[in-house]
């Protein structure tokens, strides 16, 4: 099959990549990329552990495909933290021990920071329902909720 | 998922062209929120997938005090929820575009494939039926109009015809006095299909105590999103009272036909008909009350 070359930005950087038309975004950033970062869980968009920031919205990788990246910005859990600086909310969880297997914790983190950033300041049951396109079948949701309190109130919403 | 070749017209001709040229061979793409699903499940096989994104008109939306919402097909869900329009004017619809699964697939979900792909539960639907959305659809032999209620012909299944796509919904301006709502019920807070959905818009008298107008719809409750067209009938020019709205659910009820299945019995399902029509009612009429004089 033909492989298609696509630009697009990923984490602020340029970026091009071969990718056949029936490759996922998911796939792409795993298998092409080498950005292990986003997780495959259920592949129908019910567990949001792919989720990556397009055009600042939280999308399931896995429900998009890689053509469809070009001339957008695309963001993954591999921009968050500022070589060894993490990003409040990476901070925040573990700090409220947030995670135990971690496989949902990408995930989560996206959908967060794509929350705060239209709302910095939300309020328990805003990120509740912000967040209910991540599944975590470990931790609980109690303390990822409480981690993304902390970090609306340690960040503004432009450092969010 | 199988070989597929992408393609992703900038026109609404272009788009056309290539529709009609593979025929029952393509599928549009939009949200891929359900096609992309399909195409991995194997349950569609299509050789080629053309993305309508990029097509302008299925982009827009705009409201107009003359012309009323226009709403392009490829509008996702998430900007119908925050369209300031939309939440003034017909906020059952900004319900039922918030209520379609997470914040994820609301990023790419639109309405116009919610209707597409053809599920009889789909939330959008009735909120569209209720408020007298037609489609407008373009195809190789020109355009024509499809009143909503008119779309879905057997789950999964429309009236769209090889090379014919839904380019936009046109909603008419709301009558002074009036609102809709839209309510379904699941067994959870969020993230589920509709066990049962109902859309309804009311337009009421000017000293508000008679219905001058209504539109009930209902979804999850047959082969198709059904238009309640004996339950509208029967609110318009009666007195608002609980005997008047107790009867329209009944007929609503009478006109559902679900079916037993891992989400509710049918049973069930009727009584989740009548008690969503008189809920969906009380809601739109205190909302028609409240509503800004336009």
């Amino acid at each position: 099959m033909h492989k298609t070359a696509i630009e697009t930005t990923i984490n602020g950087e340029r970026v091009e990549f071969l990718c056949e038309p029936r490759q996922s975004m998911l796939e792409v950033l795993r298998d092409v990329l080498g950005l292990t970062g986003s997780k495959e869980g259920c592949l129908t968009g019910d567990c949001g552990a792919c989720t990556i920031l397009v055009d600042g919205r939280a999308t399931c990788s896995c429900l998009m495909l890689g053509v469809e990246a070009a001339g957008h910005k695309l963001e993954t859990v591999e921009g968050l933290a500022q070589g060894a600086n993490l990003h409040p909310l990476q901070q925040q969880f573990l700090e409220n021990a947030s995670l135990q297997c971690g496989i949902c914790t990408p995930g989560f983190l996206m959908s967060a920071k794509a929350l705060l950033e239209r709302n910095p300041h939300p309020s328990e049951a805003e990120i509740r329902y912000a967040l209910a396109g991540n599944l975590c079948r470990c931790t609980g949701y109690d303390k990822i909720v409480r981690a993304v309190l902390e970090a609306s109130k340690a960040t503004t919403s432009k450092a969010a | 998922m199988h070989a597929i070749n992408y393609e992703a017209p900038k026109t609404l001709k272009d788009a056309i062209a290539l529709l009609a040229q593979h025929g029952e061979k393509a599928r549009p793409l939009c949200g891929g929120t359900d096609l992309i699903i399909q195409l991995r499940a194997g349950v569609r096989r299509p050789d080629h997938v053309v993305d309508v994104k990029k097509i302008p008109e299925l982009r827009e939306i705009s409201f107009d005090l003359q012309k009323g919402l226009r709403l392009g097909a490829a509008v996702p869900a998430i900007e119908v929820y925050e369209s300031a329009d939309v939440r003034r004017y017909f906020p059952g619809l900004q319900e039922a575009a918030h209520l379609i699964g997470s914040n994820q697939i609301q990023s790419r979900a639109s309405v116009g494939g919610n209707l597409c792909n053809g599920s009889p539960a789909a939330d959008t639907t009735p909120a569209l039926i209720a408020l007298g959305a037609k489609c407008r659809v373009a195809g190789p032999k020109g355009e024509r109009m499809v009143a909503v209620e008119d779309f879905c012909t057997a789950p999964g299944r429309t009236v769209l015809q090889a090379g014919e796509i839904l380019v936009e919904f046109q909603i008419p301006v709301p009558a002074r006095h009036s609102s809709d709502a839209y309510l379904r019920f699941i067994p959870r807070n969020e993230m589920d299909i509709a066990v049962v959905g109902v859309g309804t818009s009311v337009t009421l008298d000017l000293d508000d105590d008679r219905f001058v107008d209504a539109r009930i719809a209902l979804g999850a409750v047959g082969p198709t999103p059904i238009y309640a067209a004996k339950a509208s009938e029967a609110l318009k020019g009666k007195k608002i009272d609980s005997a008047t709205i107790e009867r329209a659910a009944k007929l609503a009820v009478e006109q559902s036909s679900p079916i037993d299945d891992m989400r509710g019995t049918a049973e069930f399902r009727r009584h989740l008909v009548g008690v969503l029509t008189r809920r969906t009612i009380g809601i739109a009429i205190e909302r028609a009350r409240l509503a800004e004089r336009r």
